[in-house]
């Protein structure tokens, strides 16, 4: 297999000698600046005449809005404008889909009509001079609305559910052999009902948009995983030029998920500005958050699975109950690790969706994977105690070295030796196999695994990277850092090929007047944007060494371009060593402030023909107290087949992450909506719980780091979403390991345990 | 209402006159632009906005900035004098405490407030005294092991398990 990327011969031998800055376990880049409070996120620009913008927002789940009051709230000194539908700005329709890249998180426009599809949902904006009085105003204002029967439960709804019929491309439901046939014919038949509730993202950054008119051109400084999806969606339904757009999101205070696609306060805070000119700031409360910017949502999940005596797969069918909105079909494809990870003849995976009046659900970290993991590995963990076999050997049994969704061989994998390094690091060993034998002072103790896995992703995506005349470099591009270490990792690629240490060089990213990247989701980063790093060093370098070589002056003059190569930030003749220029002289000389390279690199054709999957194995360990069932995560682990690791110390700290809201899913997270209004109870971070540090176990994490050439150039995965897919399940596990307790519905606190201790 | 009121803010002294009902973290972000202190949850819930008055860690969202007349604050533009970095935000960067960085600040102010109260230098305590302060990242091993770098370094920390006497 040859790797079939656009790069001459010559420069692969050079990257070979090159010094492995890639994985190298350097400080975060923007650890000082984040340190120090000179990391400035969206609601950071202090900006003149600066105006305070404050939804106003439905009390009704339904129903139409009759009118606004707002007469007392005009009253007060300094306030500006109530923004209603009666004098919001004409929205213009938009592509709204992925591959345009205008995809909307809701797909309705803001204050465009005064139906109503869930509590919470905006119907107005106060804007005022300062944050207390749009504060005051939006409270004075009355909302009032005509409200009609409200979708709230799912099972009432069950009746007027869907049954989607792709999810993505795919066409649903995915049928492999004949499920019921062998599944009646099969020796062991296990069937159980898992359960997740709805959940939310919470990143500590609050949604924020502060915008700003310069004449027809729109600045938005805007927490979002995806400045150019903003800026073409923004541009769009305001129908300007996309070029008059620019999104700037320098920093995000985490996303999830929830801040992949423009939301509609983002359109409210445009249009508030558009109409004072002056500058507007929204930063959303927790409680607007909770309403109106995504969530995960709930799972019923329908799992049979048929197995020989030994342990082999031989039918499985996963059906799941989800929730939408009545504005968007999203789905939460639980099925999706069913159909992919284990070889299984026959194979039913379908879904149903309850439409709500609930905010619109979206992607959060690992969607469907998590979910459905969490049913699939509890699931298998129940079928090893049946048959008497250890998990992990239930779950190498019905390993294949073809995937069994594409039937197509890994492009790269190494699962076992996830499962290996894994059980050896955690001391799987050392388990005895019976649940409810393991004691630790006065603590029922138990151990459990399940495996990790995320599909590999890969999107179109850009870069620049610039050589400036005083030895330093830049690397830009229009993606973003949520915290994931992008600012580190790509000027650790542009170090490896330009031969100069990382730290002479800067990562500018998270503006949309960069060259163009995809949307930071589906863990696809490193692997969009990455090889479009490498790919533009390479174009730079290049570009100098023409240079050099039609310059009389310098040493490299009329030399084969084909055998000069970069080196400790000079150029080096290969037959001749002695003869190097610098970069720097290079550029001087040639009176160039810089030079520089760009790549807009397409994912290629060198994976068709394989399946590219991550995979992860992981364990953890709990503490029961056996008459309180108060839950302990003790202990995890978790070792991943990511491809090539970038830099072992942030890949290391995003796992651990990945895996520390891993526990949250299992002990602690549920939102909560009120029954008759529909509106989210758990909507602030005392009701919604999220693990503390005191919940906080020994994490480590590790990766079987082997490069995956046939993915990309780079050989990498991304690993932002794997680390929290498997450890709900792993938990869940541990739990009956330790008590003789099945729990299948999360999260797993104690009184669902209190009433079998 | 307005009214006016003398805060030493990072050693420098500031006479403001405000709305009654403006919090501490609003003034010092708003007004100030001290952007540094960030806003979480606005309701004491998440330890984002942490600073220090007069010395100990409190929530600047829950304190109305009027009521801190006369106080002294400490925000994280202020922890450390211009040219260096103060050992906590050494220690956070070495052993990559953060990643989206927003909780950053609250955490990094928090541990410095719970440096000088009467917590049991020990693992536990350390989780116990720092667990008002969420971090949605995930970088809690690391903010551990970064405190703790920075007791031990004051030779400050406990021996495991054994009690504050």
């Amino acid at each position: 297999m040859t790797l079939k990327i656009n790069e001459p011969k010559a420069k692969e031998s050079t990257m070979a000698k090159a010094v492995q800055w890639i994985g190298a376990p350097l400080d975060r880049a923007d650890g000082e600046l984040k340190t120090t409070g000179k990391a400035r996120y969206a609601a950071d620009f202090p900006l003149e005449r600066m105006v305070y913008g404050v939804p106003i927002v439905s009390p009704a789940a339904s129903g139409s809005l009759i009118k606004l009051e707002v007469e007392a709230a005009e009253k007060l000194p300094g306030v500006l404008f109530i923004l209603t539908h009666e004098n919001a700005k004409k929205i213009f329709p938009i592509q709204n889909d992925f591959g345009t890249a205008t995809k909307l998180a809701e797909g309705r426009f803001p204050l465009q009509d005064k139906k109503i599809y869930y509590a919470g949902q905006y119907v107005g904006l106060a804007a005022a001079e300062t944050l207390e009085i749009a504060q005051e105003a939006a409270r004075l204002i009355k909302v009032i609305c005509k409200e009609e029967r409200s979708a709230l439960d799912s099972e009432e709804e069950l009746p007027y559910s869907y049954f989607p019929d792709n999810n993505w491309g795919t066409p649903l439901p995915v049928i492999r052999g004949n499920f019921e046939k062998a599944f009646s014919n099969t020796e062991v038949q296990l069937k159980a009902v898992y359960t997740t509730p709805v959940e939310h993202h919470n990143p500590m950054e609050p949604h924020a948009c502060t915008a700003v008119w310069d004449g027809d051109n729109l600045i938005l400084y805007e927490s979002t995983q995806w400045v150019v999806g903003a800026r073409n969606v923004v541009a769009d339904a305001l129908g300007l030029p996309r070029e008059k757009v620019r999104i700037i999101s320098h920093f995000v205070g985490g996303g999830f998920g929830c801040k992949g696609f423009v939301w509609p306060h983002t359109l409210l805070a445009a249009m508030t500005a558009m109409h004072l000119k002056r500058p507007v700031k929204v930063v959303l409360s927790r409680s607007q958050m909770a309403a109106g910017v995504g969530h995960r949502p709930a799972t019923h999940q329908e799992l049979s699975i048929g197995s020989s005596k030994q342990g082999k797969l031989t039918a499985i069918k996963h059906h799941t109950i989800t929730q939408t909105s009545f504005l968007d079909d999203f789905l939460e494809a639980a099925g999706g690790p069913t159909q992919s990870i284990y070889s299984c003849p026959n194979l039913l995976v379908s879904y149903q969706v309850v439409r709500l009046n609930h905010g619109t659900p979206t992607f959060m970290r690992a969607p469907g994977e998590c979910t459905g993991l969490f049913a699939l590995e509890s699931l298998l963990d129940e079928l090893s105690y049946t048959l008497n076999l250890d998990p992990i050997e239930l779950r190498l049994n019905n390993l294949s070295d073809k995937s069994p969704e594409e039937e197509l061989p890994w492009s790269n994998s190494h699962i076992k030796e996830c499962y290996e390094l894994g059980s050896k690091i955690f001391g799987w060993k050392e388990r005895n196999p019976k649940p409810k034998t393991m004691k630790r002072k006065g603590f029922l103790v138990g151990l459990g695994m399940a495996t990790a896995m995320f599909p590999g992703v890969r999107s179109p995506g850009a870069a620049k990277v610039k050589i400036l005349s005083d030895g330093t470099a830049e690397v830009l591009s229009a993606t973003q850092d949520l915290g994931t270490g992008t600012y580190t990792t790509m000027k650790q690629i542009a170090a490896e090929v330009l031969r100069i240490s990382p730290h002479r060089i800067v990562s500018k990213l998270g503006d949309s007047s960069y060259p163009p990247a995809p949307v930071s989701g589906g863990s696809m980063t490193s692997a969009s944007v990455g090889p479009a790093v490498k790919s533009a060093a390479e174009k730079a370098i290049e570009a100098l060494i023409h240079i050099s070589i039609k310059d009389s002056s310098s040493c490299l003059y009329h030399l084969p371009l084909e055998k000069i190569h970069a080196a400790d930030g000079k150029l080096v003749y290969q037959d001749d060593p002695s003869k190097t220029e610098i970069f720097e002289e290079i550029l001087k000389r040639n009176n160039l402030s810089h030079i520089e390279g760009e790549s807009f690199v397409k994912p290629d054709n060198s994976a068709e023909g394989y399946t590219v999957q991550s995979h992860g194995a992981q364990f953890a360990e709990v503490e029961v107290h056996p008459l309180l069932g108060q839950i302990r995560v003790t202990r995890m682990v978790g070792v991943f087949d990511v491809g090539r690791i970038l830099n072992q110390k942030t890949a290391r700290s995003q796992a651990i992450g990945g895996m520390i809201m891993g526990i949250g899913m299992a002990l602690h997270e549920k939102t909560v909506y009120d029954p008759r209004t529909g509106r989210v109870v758990t909507d602030n971070l005392c009701d919604y719980l999220i693990p503390v540090m005191a919940d906080s176990p020994a994490v480590e994490a590790d990766f079987i780091d082997k490069p995956d050439p046939r993915f990309n150039s780079l050989g990498v995965r991304g690993l932002g979403e794997i680390g929290i897919t498997g450890v709900a399940a792993a938990t869940a596990n541990a739990v009956y390991h330790a008590t003789g307790i099945r729990i299948r519905d999360l999260p797993i606190t104690p009184d669902k345990l209190l009433k079998w201790l | 209402m307005e009214l006016t009121v003398t805060l030493e803010i990072n050693e420098k002294k500031h006479v403001l006159t405000l709305d009654s009902r403006t919090t501490l973290l609003d003034l010092l972000r708003e007004e100030l632009h001290l952007t540094g202190t960030k806003k979480g949850c606005d309701h004491g819930q998440c330890g984002t906005c942490t600073i220090l008055l007069d010395g100990k860690r409190v929530n600047s969202c829950l304190i109305l900035a009027a009521s801190a007349d006369q106080k002294s604050i400490t925000t994280i533009e202020g922890l450390s004098s211009s040219n260096s970095l103060h050992p906590l935000q050494k220690a956070f960067i070495s052993h990559d405490a953060l990643q989206c960085g927003y909780c950053t600040p609250g955490q990094i102010l928090s541990a410095a407030g719970f440096l000088n109260e009467p917590w049991e230098r020990t693992t536990e305590g350390i989780k116990e005294g720092m667990s008002g302060n969420l971090c949605r990242c995930g970088a809690y091993p690391n903010i551990l092991t970064a405190v703790q770098e920075v007791l031990e370094n004051q030779k400050l920390l406990n021996p495991q398990k054994a009690s504050h006497s």
